[in-house]
């Protein structure tokens, strides 16, 4: 796998919409090309070599390409949007959009990463060793489809809105999370193992949710069925089982409904 | 002698009554008094008449001393600023007619700037809760006409929109509800006990920023699925009496307001209302409304739509319309430090936007474009001095239900004032002008 690595060096005076910083348009380019890639700050086209330091090459294909950025991109968005395949490694903390649309490979982030991070993902993972924002994992708005497939495991804590229409794939919380969990998902599973706060899973048709610490509020929609031992991303425990939202439409399946599941470990 | 003009539009809030009436002097210069509105309504003409109204531009400089300029470097200013800024932010819009958004929107497109108007900090919320699930809606003429169950939710009709209960929603005798309101039913939820919430059947007085808990909770007891004791402090049968009478009702309509699209769960509460009224379709024929505010907010929303494809949070910046409240809204703007100008026409965000947004307004080259000197003016390097439309102006407004309703000229502007649509025309050449665009 060949490097190319970004190092920041000018900062923009507003912030700059980077989408070409991914392995598909990166592979099979040379340092130099790279640096004469367009980013846009505001109504002005500039050149990704202005704002970073390009050094390394690129592999043939996106698969065989890593990305390093060396140090904060606060002020860039759109960091490996659409990528189907290859690494990004971020050193320090990203702006809003990280791996939005994602399709495949995998994207670090060493710090933290903003708002819409993941949106409407089909594929792929997404690591995060600090905080995340609002809308992780989401549906771009008006979309009915939020993330379908692959992983986000975030190591600190979240924001609200994560998963909203989600209807596949995981999102792992190690810290705290805001409200809204999961508001109308259709499948694909969140877990949470800090703590939540309230309207979790609302409008849920489909899927499942852990939460591993406190729930300030529970739905009105959800109803407690049973208690089950689980085993949840190598945590064993006992978990009270919800079912809801009794307020949604479901669907059924050999005759039974099926409702999504909210599981609180004890 | 004097003359009274008829059926006379009131330029104030969403309900856009159609039936004022306004004594005006014999020379057409001046409002004697105003019949039929609010006092809202009222006021908002006879301020059109007050002797120390502004009639010249004013720049302000850096020591905030203001020296009055001429219209043609007003227009220079503030069509220089527009093209020489990377992300210009042009705010407001709610204030106006839809010929003057039309032409802010061209001068937008060629400059690259964000376009917003005042539902960013109101309905805006409402929108995207349509765009993820839809709305079942309908005229304010079916509401009095037909409506028998009448819910407000986080609004305050009795004050901020003082004629919409007597015109359209509790009183009026239509063409199937002959008894008025003794033949309504009217739920009000609110935290505070309002004086709409006074005049209800049932008042839900409700836990703050559980709104989200209690109207799923009233979705549950629809389909007569169990519930909890109590939901957002309201105890499960008052939720489930409410459920019975809305689902009894031969036409439910929810109007709702800020209480709960700017409240915890903002969109999710728009768009789980949007929900139960859809739930409720099921059994009889419901609609739901938002209590739009300004006087043609939603006709802003309608010209961005059908130039633009999205109703507010308009990125024009990369030439093409990018939409994405969050990233591409005022505040989020403002407050991360994405913009560096500011036009504002229509609207007031010094007085309602956060201080920390305020401050960023300061601190860019900024024009505001008002018939009166408002806090935004005054954070403002520019402050542009206008006819107000709808009084010395007219023009098309949509109304709270997405009519459109043209508004009427009362009296004529002081002399060598322009209107809105004139400044923005003025703007728009010089821009071309600047930009070399034929």
């Amino acid at each position: 796998m060949e490097t190319v690595t970004l190092t920041p060096k000018a900062q923009p005076d507003l912030y700059i919409d980077a989408e070409n910083i991914t392995p598909d348009a990166f592979a099979g380019k040379t340092a130099a090309e790279i640096a004469a890639f367009h980013v846009h700050e505001g109504n002005q086209t500039g050149l990704l070599g202005t704002y970073f330091d390009v050094s390394g090459k690129a592999g043939a294909t996106a698969a065989e390409t890593k990305i390093v950025i060396k140090g904060d991109v606060l002020k860039v968005k759109y960091i490996g949007m659409r990528m189907t395949a290859g690494e990004i490694l971020v050193e320090g903390s990203a702006d809003m959009y990280i791996g939005a649309w994602m399709e495949g490979g995998r994207i670090h982030v060493r710090g933290n990463i903003d708002a819409f991070s993941g949106t409407g993902m089909k594929g792929g993972e997404i690591e995060v060793d600090g905080n995340a924002g609002n809308y992780l994992g989401a549906a771009y708005r008006g979309d009915w489809r939020g993330m379908q497939s692959g992983t986000i495991r975030v190591h600190g804590n979240a924001g609200s809105d994560i998963g909203t229409f989600m209807n596949g794939g995981t999102i792992i919380i190690d810290g705290d999370v805001d409200v809204h969990v999961g508001t109308h998902a259709e499948g694909g599973t969140i877990i949470v193992k800090g703590n939540g706060k309230s309207k979790i899973g609302g409008q849920m048709v489909k899927g499942e949710i852990y939460v591993f610490g406190t729930i300030d509020v529970m739905m009105p929609g959800y109803v407690y069925r049973k208690d089950v031992d689980l085993e949840v991303d190598g945590t064993k425990a006992t978990f009270a089982m919800y079912e809801g939202d009794m307020g949604e439409r479901h669907g059924k399946r050999k005759g039974e409904v099926i409702y999504g599941h909210i599981y609180q470990k004890y | 002698m004097t003359k009274i003009v008829t059926d006379v539009v009131c330029p104030f809030c969403g309900t856009l009554c159609d039936d004022l009436e306004v004594k005006v002097s014999d020379d057409g210069t001046q409002i004697l008094e105003v019949y039929n509105a609010c006092v809202i309504g009222t006021e908002k003409f006879l301020h059109s008449q007050a002797k120390d109204r502004l009639k010249v531009p004013q720049m302000q400089d850096e020591e905030g001393n203001w020296k009055d300029v001429s219209i043609d470097d007003a227009v220079d200013y503030t069509a220089q600023m527009l093209c020489n800024a990377k992300k210009p932010l042009m705010y407001g819009w709610s204030s106006t007619n839809c010929e003057a958004q039309s032409t802010g929107n061209e001068i937008a497109e060629i400059v690259g700037a964000v376009v917003d108007n005042t539902a960013t900090v109101c309905h805006g919320t409402t929108l995207i809760a349509v765009q993820d699930v839809g709305v079942p809606s309908c005229t304010l003429g079916e509401v009095k006409n037909r409506a028998d169950r009448i819910v407000f939710w986080g609004c305050n009709p009795a004050h901020a929109h003082p004629r919409h209960m007597s015109r359209y929603s509790i009183f009026p005798r239509g063409f199937f509800t002959g008894k008025g309101h003794k033949a309504r039913k009217m739920v009000v939820v609110d935290p505070r006990s309002t004086d709409t919430a006074k005049m209800a059947d049932v008042h839900m007085q409700i836990e703050q920023g559980r709104d989200y808990e209690l109207l799923s909770a009233l979705r549950v007891a629809v389909r007569g699925a169990p519930l909890p004791e109590t939901v957002a402090g309201i105890p499960r049968e008052t939720i489930q009496d409410v459920a019975e009478t809305l689902k009894s009702g031969r036409f439910v309509v929810i109007f709702f307001g800020m209480g709960v699209t700017q409240t915890l769960s903002k969109n999710h509460n728009i768009d789980m209302a949007i929900s139960l009224t859809r739930d409720l379709n099921e059994y009889t024929k419901a609609a739901i409304m938002p209590m739009r505010g300004h006087y043609n907010v939603t006709g802003s929303g309608q010209v961005l739509g059908w130039q633009f494809g999205f109703p507010f949070c308009v990125d024009l910046s990369r030439g093409f319309a990018r939409y994405n409240p969050g990233d591409s809204s005022s505040n989020d703007l403002l407050r991360r430090g994405e913009v560096d100008a500011v036009f504002v026409l229509g609207s007031d965000p010094g007085a309602h936007f956060p201080i920390s947004s305020v401050k960023k307004i300061a601190q860019l080259p900024s024009v505001c474009v008002d018939p009166h000197h408002t806090p935004t003016s005054a954070v403002c390097k520019l402050h542009m001095p206008v006819a107000f439309v709808g009084v010395e102006e007219a023009g098309c407004a949509y109304r709270m239900d997405n009519v459109p309703i043209e508004t009427r000229k009362v009296v004529e502007a002081p002399e060598g004032m322009v209107s809105d649509e004139e400044f923005l025309k003025m703007v728009l050449t010089r821009v071309k002008e600047i930009k070399g665009v034929a």
